[in-house]
């Protein structure tokens, strides 16, 4: 089940209800916090959205506290739970943000922004991008269908496979790989 | 003895090495007077600079506020001496702070930074401005609006997490008319605290350099984005700020120690990096973006 985290609601409850920007270190933290008890909590695996569609400014100190240092949480398990999320009412200023913070740690995170496109915002090579897109296209598919969906031998695919699991951005479910999109 | 630093007349980031220059000389557990009476402008650099040498001062300075009455009616306006009375033994006429109109060219008087919860209230304050003039005077993109008031709140954050003490912001708009010939918006940011050399030298494990002093820091801490943190996202606040100066062709420079660094845009002819300052603890941030020459 997909579990929804507003994250403008996050703000106003744990810092101050007077705030809708997300800026400060301080303030971010304790947003992170509490995003990161609900995870823990969620039955696993778990998929959560995360929504900065009520968040005013988001600045770099703050995109690094609440995405950057939470997927880097649960890329390395210090935060322990087997969880997938994705990132959605993203403004061209959240955006530039996050994809800075992304930049840093090496990490990606699928992201929704305003207009409803999703876009994969962090490093990851042009294989690893090819297949997740062909993941997104069917919903659900098995490798042999991968190789021949993005035309690339099977090696290659299993290679970008491996990196897109390990990056949190497709979940195993028996032989195949699934969209987080498509669970949502 | 109290020694008297002589304020130009006319204040802005160049000039006020004037003032840096005589109040190094004099250690801080001397008295100063800081005499400002025939000063008849400043920039908002000028003046949370002026709030800075205050501050710095171990035995409190004294202060002589400009004669002229629409400079000193300004200053008020402008938020100086509500600040100015708790670093200053103010000296001479000091103007009723009154509850007046904000000036239409002052985006954000000058506002105390000393903790996170002042970086929200600067920000919250900015924006409700900042629309209207960055785009309908400066014809900045809309867009530009948002990364103005991040670019304003990491630097703000930077007083809080590294002066070790409070700082002061100010946002004004001008005629730049010497460099520009068009108008600009000008953040200043400035401190006595740490600055940035004794900021990364408090890093764990930290050691000297071949090459260590002030203009190391900066260069460390601007271009190639080092903080004292060890956490992977740290130092991305600068370096978001030097993406936004330059997509709008602005100028930033920091002034810390004995150096200032300097991101030069085209119609500026500064040095990007001098050496050799008259020492003055702290940093001293400004930013300037112009207006937008609209094409036609």
């Amino acid at each position: 089940m997909t579990h929804h985290i507003d994250v403008g609601s996050v703000l106003k409850r744990t810092v101050c209800d007077l705030y809708s920007n997300l800026v400060t270190r301080p303030t971010g933290a304790a947003v992170r916090r509490e995003i990161e008890i609900v995870l823990c909590g969620l039955a696993e695996p778990s998929l959560t959205v995360i929504d900065f569609s009520q968040v005013g400014l988001l600045d770099f100190s703050c995109a690094d506290e609440v995405v950057g240092k939470l997927l880097d949480g649960v890329r390395r398990q210090v935060i322990v739970t087997d969880a997938y999320v994705l990132v959605r009412g993203v403004r061209d200023d959240h955006l530039e943000a996050i994809e800075a913070v992304m930049q840093r740690y090496d990490l990606a995170v699928i992201v929704e922004t305003e207009d409803g496109a999703w876009h994969v915002v962090g490093p990851l090579d042009d294989g690893m991008r090819r297949v997740l897109d062909a993941v997104h296209r069917c919903g659900r598919i098995v490798p042999s269908e991968l190789v021949k969906e993005v035309e690339q031998p099977a090696s290659t695919v299993e290679a970008s496979l491996v990196g897109l699991l390990a990056r949190r951005l497709v979940m195993r479910d028996d032989d195949a790989y699934v969209s987080l999109q498509s669970v949502m | 003895m109290t020694t008297v630093i002589t304020v130009p007349p006319s204040l802005d980031d160049e000039t006020f090495e004037q003032v840096f220059e005589q109040v190094a000389a004099v250690s801080v557990d001397q008295k100063v007077l800081v005499d400002a009476r025939h000063t008849r402008w400043s920039s908002p650099y000028g003046l949370t600079a002026l709030l800075a040498v205050g501050q710095s001062r171990a035995e409190q300075a004294a202060f002589a506020g400009p004669e002229a009455e629409d400079t000193a009616s300004y200053w008020a306006r402008a938020g100086f001496y509500r600040h100015a009375s708790e670093v200053f033994e103010l000296h001479g006429k000091v103007p009723r702070t009154r509850e007046a109109p904000a000036e239409s060219n002052v985006l954000l008087e000058i506002t105390e930074v000393a903790r996170s919860d002042d970086v929200h209230t600067v920000v919250e304050r900015i924006q409700s401005r900042a629309q209207a003039i960055l785009v309908h005077e400066l014809h900045l993109d809309p867009q530009a609006t948002m990364r103005f008031a991040m670019t304003l709140s990491e630097v703000c954050q930077n007083i809080v997490e590294h002066a070790g003490q409070g700082g002061w912001v100010a946002v004004q708009t001008y005629q730049y008319r010497q460099r520009l010939g068009r108008r600009a918006v000008v953040i200043a940011v400035c401190d006595a605290g740490l600055g940035f050399r004794r900021s990364l030298e408090s890093t764990p494990g930290w050691k000297p350099r071949d090459r260590w002093d002030d203009a190391a820091a900066l260069e460390d801490a601007l271009v190639r984005g080092v903080s004292r943190y060890r956490d992977p996202g740290r130092g991305q606040g600068l370096a978001g700020v030097r993406r936004f100066v330059g997509k709008w062709d602005g100028k930033l420079s920091i002034r810390s120690g004995t150096a200032r660094i300097t991101i030069v845009p085209e119609w500026d002819d500064a040095v990007p990096l001098k050496e050799g300052l008259p020492h003055f603890p702290g940093a001293q941030v400004q930013i300037t973006i112009p207006e937008r020459v609209q094409p036609g």
